[in-house]
C-alpha cells in the first residue's frame, strides 16, 4: 500500500511551481481516531501532502534520475486545522534546485484561507546513498497519471511535459 | 570584497535559518554539531544558503570531508592518521585542527569545525 497524501495535480509547471488537491474526508479511516467525535487531519499528514506536491516537482525537473527524499521540513507553520469537507489546495514552489537536493516553499490554503506554510528541503540521492528504490517505473508511472500530471503539465516553454516512455 | 563582519552577519542568518537556533547562539567560537545541533543534513541545507547568500560554489565534501574520515588510506583505529592530518589541513585550511590535533578519532572531527571557521570559510571562497 502506497500512501498517498494528494488527489491530483491542477497546475504543473516544470521546474517552477505546481498546485495540488487534497480532499479532507471522513471516509479516512486514520481521522476516526484523530479523534472520535472531533475529526481532524494532522499536520504531520499535511506535511506529507506538502511533500508529495513539491517533491513531484523536483523529481520530475531532474527527470527521475535521483531518489528525491524529504530530508528537512526547515520551517513550517499552521494556522488551523483541516477537517472532514476541505478541499486542501498546496501551492509549491521551487526556491532552489540543484543536482544533490533542492529547497521548496509550499502553502496549504482552504478557499481562501492560509491552512499552513512550509519550507521542505529535499535531498536527491543517488543508488547507494542508503535508499532502497523508492518505485518500480511503471508503478511511479501509474501515480503520475492518476495525479494527472501529464494532463496538466507544462514544460519551461509552455509546452505540455512528455510522458516517460516506460 | 565583504568585510569580516558583514560575512558573519550572513553566515549567522544562514545558520539561524538552517538550524533553527537564535542568533545569539551563534557565537564565532560554537560548534556547528556540539552547540548548535546541526546534522549532516543541515549541511547540505547550509550550502545551499551559503551558495546564495554569496554567490559561491561550494563542491561536496569542502564543508564536511566524509570521504576522508572513511577512507582506510587516511584513519587508523578510528583516528585519522598523519596523511589524513595533511589531507584535511590541505583540503580544509579554513580549520583550526589544533584541538583535534590531540585526540584525532573521526568521532571528534564533527565537533571541530565552528561558526568562525564557516565564516573563513566563505572568506576563501569569496578571495578565490
Amino acid at each position: 500500500m502506497r500512501w498517498f497524501w494528494i488527489d491530483r495535480f491542477d497546475e504543473f509547471v516544470r521546474g517552477k511551481r505546481a498546485t495540488a488537491i487534497k480532499n479532507v474526508s471522513l471516509a479516512e479511516e486514520h481521522l476516526h481516531d484523530h479523534f472520535p467525535g472531533a475529526a481532524l487531519m494532522p499536520n504531520s499528514l499535511v506535511v506529507e501532502g506538502m511533500a508529495q506536491t513539491a517533491g513531484l516537482l523536483v523529481a520530475e525537473a531532474i527527470d527521475y534520475n535521483r531518489r528525491v527524499v524529504l530530508a528537512k521540513v526547515a520551517a513550517a507553520e499552521f494556522h488551523f486545522d483541516a477537517v472532514p469537507g476541505d478541499t486542501l489546495v498546496f501551492k509549491a514552489e521551487v526556491l532552489d534546485l540543484k543536482a544533490s537536493g533542492s529547497l521548496t516553499k509550499v502553502t496549504s490554503t482552504v478557499g481562501d484561507r492560509l491552512q499552513g506554510e512550509a519550507e521542505l528541503f529535499f535531498a536527491h540521492l543517488e543508488p547507494g546513498e542508503g535508499v532502497p528504490k523508492l518505485f518500480e517505473p511503471p508503478e511511479l508511472l501509474q501515480w503520475l497519471d492518476q495525479m494527472h500530471i501529464y494532463d496538466v503539465g507544462r514544460d519551461e516553454a509552455g509546452q505540455p511535459l512528455v510522458r516517460p516512455d516506460w | 570584497m565583504a568585510s569580516r563582519d558583514e560575512i558573519f552577519d550572513k553566515v549567522k542568518g544562514a545558520l539561524v535559518e538552517a538550524l533553527g537556533v537564535d542568533e545569539d547562539e551563534v557565537s564565532p567560537s560554537a560548534t556547528m554539531v556540539g552547540d548548535l545541533g546541526a546534522e549532516s543534513i543541515d549541511f547540505l541545507d547550509i550550502v545551499f544558503r551559503l551558495e546564495k547568500a554569496f554567490g559561491i560554489k561550494i563542491q561536496r565534501g569542502e564543508l564536511f570531508p566524509e570521504d576522508v574520515l572513511s577512507s582506510t588510506e587516511f584513519v587508523t583505529n578510528g583516528k585519522v592518521n598523519e596523511a589524513g592530518l595533511n589531507e584535511l589541513k590541505t583540503r580544509m585550511p579554513f580549520i583550526d585542527l589544533a584541538k583535534f590535533e590531540a585526540n584525532p578519532s573521526v568521532q571528534n572531527f564533527p565537533n571541530t569545525l565552528t561558526v568562525e571557521d564557516m565564516v573563513r570559510y566563505v572568506e576563501s571562497k569569496l578571495a578565490a
